[in-house]
């Protein structure tokens, strides 16, 4: 299981990756694992807000669908265009290829619940 | 969860990475290595499935054959020994009860391999429905004691054909033979070539103390070739492509095996009346309400059981089954909907969660093998 030290993560199985004033999200490693073949992947438009909590899009398995659930709340600044056509990055490369959004938080306290990457593996541990 | 039914094979399960599921009340593997890449292995090569979650009931006495016809929607007087016959049993009303092979093992004893979440709604159906004395006809339901796997694909006879003597070419498309000797094992299995992938395959009966040695001999054998584990996730996709119905999606208790396109095992003119004749032959000789068609996504997005079929904002249908097809890499669905809108070509509107996606009828099955 690949968890990289810099990153924070939801119990949503999302990473948030700090970059200056903005973050960069995806899902883990974990959950790609879970899911097996990605096949499709639906991301919010540039401009969009997302919310704490809220689905922000979806990624659809040969079997099933998952939506995402937004780590932190903000405003959408950039979408990973590749992923439409090559959802098979999120298997491949979850937390470089697959990036999904970036996003300006609105609420940088959100950011304290945030789990590091040796309490997302003690979470999914327990799961 | 504990109370989760195994297979024997459930051991071995692990050994080959698989993630199991709970299935119907079974813990089954829904994948080994990924979905994808075993839906390719059966198309080119063969896989292998455990199914020994399937349901076996026995019908035998002499009153066996007099008593199915009365069942089932197929003309069960048409097997004869080491053949079996894909059927219906319906009910008054014309939705499905269940869809199964029924295998005449021999006059006056027919094997029915059942769908595991059926096995006790069905044997309860027969039982209920039969009015013949304890030495005219005999219900048992024998499922504890098979295991069942399938080994389907191109290369499958090869790959059985290694490990018996029997000459499997014998064996032709929805025939079966009682008593085939693999090596090294004991115990006859009853081979038939039938299976739920649309490629060339077999199915295969043992008692269950030998069902893990036959896994293992197969999967031996099959090395070379690539043979691999294959688990109820490429099951579904290779089935869903082949257009074989699953019941619980394309059949149900409110979903007619007529208005699913499958009238081929319909038998409205067979001497015995059975149940639900009079609303099948109807649908068949006038049409029914509703049809089972395929679709194809025009949008981007992934047609799923349940998800509402429209023409111009109003509901016409369901989607029954979809996914996007690994061998065709389309997204594709079966949609159960208005007779009006059955046509090739049509245009429909799929509301996939939120959105309303454009989508059009295409032919089916969406994937034929070249024999």
């Amino acid at each position: 299981m690949n968890l990289p030290k810099d990153l924070l993560y939801s119990e949503e199985h999302e990473w948030v990756k700090k970059e200056d004033n903005k973050v960069r999200i995806g899902i883990t490693d974990f959950a790609q694992d879970e899911l097996g073949d990605i096949v499709f992947v639906e991301l919010p438009e540039v401009g969009e807000e997302i919310e704490l909590d809220e689905p922000f899009g979806s990624v659809e398995s040969v079997k099933t669908v998952s939506e995402l659930y937004a780590p932190i709340s903000g405003k959408v600044v950039e979408v990973n265009e590749e992923l439409e056509d090559s959802p098979e990055f999120v298997n491949e490369s979850p937390y470089e290829k697959a990036w999904m959004i970036v996003v300006e938080p609105s609420n940088n306290d959100e950011m304290d619940d945030l789990l590091s990457s040796d309490k997302y593996e003690e979470f999914i541990k327990e799961d | 969860m504990s109370d989760l039914k195994r297979t024997p094979l459930f051991p071995e399960y692990e050994k080959h990475g698989a993630k199991t599921i709970d299935f119907g009340g079974w813990d089954l593997p829904v994948q080994f290595s990924s979905i994808k890449e075993e839906h390719e292995v059966t198309r080119t090569t063969a896989g292998l499935f455990d199914v020994s979650h399937m349901g076996e009931i026995e019908v035998k006495g002499p009153k066996s054959l007099e008593f199915l016809q009365r069942m089932v929607t197929n003309d069960v007087s048409k097997l004869v020994p080491n053949k079996a016959q894909y059927t219906f049993m319906c009910y008054e009303d014309g939705g499905t009860v269940d869809d199964f092979l029924i295998y005449m093992i021999e006059d006056s004893h027919y094997l029915l391999v059942v769908n595991a979440a059926n096995t006790e709604k069905d044997y309860e159906w027969l039982v209920k429905n039969n009015g013949y004395n304890d030495d005219e006809i005999s219900i048992e339901n024998t499922s504890a004691f098979y295991v069942q796997l399938a080994l389907q694909g191109p290369k499958a006879e090869l790959v059985l054909q290694s490990i018996t003597d029997f000459d499997l070419s014998e064996i032709k498309f929805f025939r079966f033979e009682k008593e085939v000797y693999f090596h090294g094992i004991t115990t006859p299995a009853l081979v038939s070539r039938t299976g739920y992938t649309g490629e060339d395959g077999f199915e295969i009966y043992i008692k269950k103390e030998h069902g893990r040695d036959l896994w293992k001999l197969i999967l031996q054998a099959g090395e070379k070739e690539g043979v691999r584990p294959i688990g109820l996730g490429a099951r579904d996709t290779l089935r869903f492509e082949a257009n074989l119905a699953l019941y619980g999606q394309e059949l149900s208790k409110d979903i007619s095996p007529v208005e699913a396109g499958l009238t081929f095992a319909i038998k409205p003119n067979k001497e015995a009346d059975f149940i639900g004749k009079e609303v099948l032959k109807d649908q068949i000789q006038n049409g029914a309400e509703r049809k089972l068609v395929g679709i194809e996504m025009i949008d981007k997005g992934i047609p799923r059981h349940g998800y509402e079929v429209l023409v111009e904002d109003r509901s016409i249908g369901f989607i029954t089954s979809g996914t996007q097809s690994p061998t065709l890499n389309k997204n594709i669905g079966l949609a159960l909907v208005e007779k009006d809108y059955t046509e090739e070509g049509t245009e429909l509107t799929v509301q996939v969660r939120k959105r309303k996606l454009k989508a059009k009828i295409i032919k089916t099955p969406f994937y034929k093998r070249v024999k």
